[in-house]
């Protein structure tokens, strides 16, 4: 098997669009939510959100491209693109080799909408324009993502609810393993409109705790009392070890190792059996001990049953053995297709730069997660290797296990 | 509208869209070479007339619309 490396990260999102702010965002604390009066004014139980800009690419990409772009896919190309450059890559090399492309995402709600709302409106479907329909399609990130950049390996959308953007990075990892592919560019990309989490505002699993939007988020609490909706995109470029020394690759990180596995229960709540299976996968096909685990990057996503059981599973696998978790979503609020990529690097930011991120707002622990070792400040510490949670609706589970390198 | 108006209004309109200086719009100019139209983009430009002057431009019609003045044209005769 051959051993697959992380050389390049980027990332847009509520803690910054950069690396560098995003890795200040992570050691200060910030709090990327706020209070959307807008949601509040369509209708929505909870009008709280991360705040996530849309990039201007008038000056670097043509109208043409631009044409066919829905949010998430800029999130995506902002975020790519910084990838790239970290990982040293050119549009030379892209255009020279075949270089993959796997993104995690699960909908594209706003130009769906608009459509459906201008053939209504006019009874007419070329009104809608002619982006209407790539910018529609669940594969809208890659197939811009591709275009733009000339990838011609593996080209796929990954949908797997919440864990998206970790079975995109798990399946690439599987690839290159397996010799199919020297590199890929993987990640997971969010719409942050109202259309896209209308309807799941409506099964009432936000937090309404709109009085304090910085205090909603609130994993593993025990007064948390739902999810905040975020996104962005985050992207990150893995490649085949030995690929990566020839061509004198920053190497940043090893992914030891990809878990998975589904509940086949209920269609919304979690249970422990699921989650528990694939921690254990991932930390077996690392090949490691799970006292060499310096931290674990809970999905924990501030919702009553979801936390409960993680923080179950995660005592199933780990005992007393008391390693450091938090969820970083206390700060970003859930990230949904894009968290399993982006919490690699926000995990990949706390690893190289020697520090856990507060789990923030976490006061007051519940029965389950007292057993764990949740930092409610930041602490310093050096660690070297983390593994990453990610699980979705439908019960899809994802575990990734990562080595400083 | 005077159809001096009107021009001036259809080449910012399109102008802005396509991202072309309004001085390369001129009346004997073909469109889809001047604004690098498409099949794609030719749609955005059918969807744009009817947003900004109230006017659908038929497929059939379309194919007869080769230059800027050809569309001025069009346009006078059509809106309401």
């Amino acid at each position: 098997m051959k051993r697959v490396v992380i050389t390049g990260m980027g990332i847009w999102s509520c803690l910054g669009y950069s690396l560098d702010e995003v890795r200040e965002s992570l050691y200060t604390g910030k709090s990327g939510i706020i209070l959307d009066p807008e949601r509040k004014e369509m209708g929505f139980r909870s009008g709280l959100t991360a705040k996530v800009e849309i990039p201007d690419l008038k000056k670097e990409l043509s109208r043409a491209q631009r044409a066919y772009m829905p949010e998430q896919a800029k999130y995506a190309y902002c975020a790519t693109v910084e990838a790239l450059r970290n990982a040293g890559i050119d549009q030379d090399y892209l255009d020279k080799y075949d270089v993959g492309l796997l993104y995690g995402n699960d909908s594209s709600a706003d130009p769906t909408v608009r459509a459906v709302d201008k053939i209504r409106e006019k009874k007419d479907t070329t009104l809608c324009g002619s982006g209407a329909i790539f910018q529609s399609m669940n594969s809208t990130v890659t197939m811009n993502l591709g275009t733009i950049f000339h990838l011609r390996g593996i080209n796929l959308t990954v949908s797997g609810a919440c864990a998206s953007g970790a079975h995109a990075i798990g399946l690439g990892a599987l690839l290159i393993q397996n010799g199919l592919q020297d590199m890929i560019v993987c990640g997971g990309a969010q719409e942050v409109n109202p259309f896209s989490i209308g309807s799941f505002d409506g099964i009432s699993a936000f937090s309404i705790r709109e009085d304090a939007p910085e205090k909603a988020s609130r994993p593993f609490d025990r007064d948390r009392d739902g999810l905040v909706p975020g996104g962005g995109a985050a992207t990150v470029i893995i490649e085949e070890y030995e690929h990566a020394v020839r061509r004198g690759a920053p190497i940043l990180a090893e992914i030891l190792g990809y878990g998975f596995s589904a509940n086949g229960d209920h269609i919304s709540s979690p249970n422990v059996e699921g989650p528990s299976k694939s921690l254990r996968m991932a930390i077996e096909r690392a090949g490691i001990d799970i006292r060499e685990i310096g931290y674990i990057n809970a999905h924990a996503t501030s919702t009553h049953v979801g936390d409960t059981n993680e923080a179950k599973a995660i005592y199933n696998v780990f005992g007393d053995q008391r390693t450091e978790v938090t969820s970083t979503k206390s700060q970003t609020g859930h990230e949904m297709w894009m968290a399993g990529a982006s919490e690699i690097i926000y995990s990949m930011l706390m690893m190289k730069n020697n520090f856990i991120a507060a789990n923030l707002n976490f006061e007051n622990p519940d029965e389950d997660s007292a057993k764990l070792l949740i930092p409610a400040k930041r602490i310093e510490k050096h660690f070297d290797t983390f593994l990453s949670n990610s699980f979705g609706f439908g019960g899809t589970n994802a575990t990734l296990v990562v080595r400083n390198i | 509208m005077t159809k001096q108006e009107l021009i001036e209004k259809v080449n910012s309109v399109l102008a802005e869209e396509f991202e072309k200086e309004v001085e390369e719009l001129t009346p004997d100019a073909n469109i889809k070479q001047t604004l690098e139209l498409d099949s794609l983009s030719l749609v955005d430009m059918v969807a744009l007339i009817e947003e900004e002057f109230g006017v659908k431009i038929a497929s059939s019609e379309l194919v007869k619309i080769q230059t800027f003045q050809a569309l001025y044209d069009y346009l006078e005769e059509h809106m309401a």
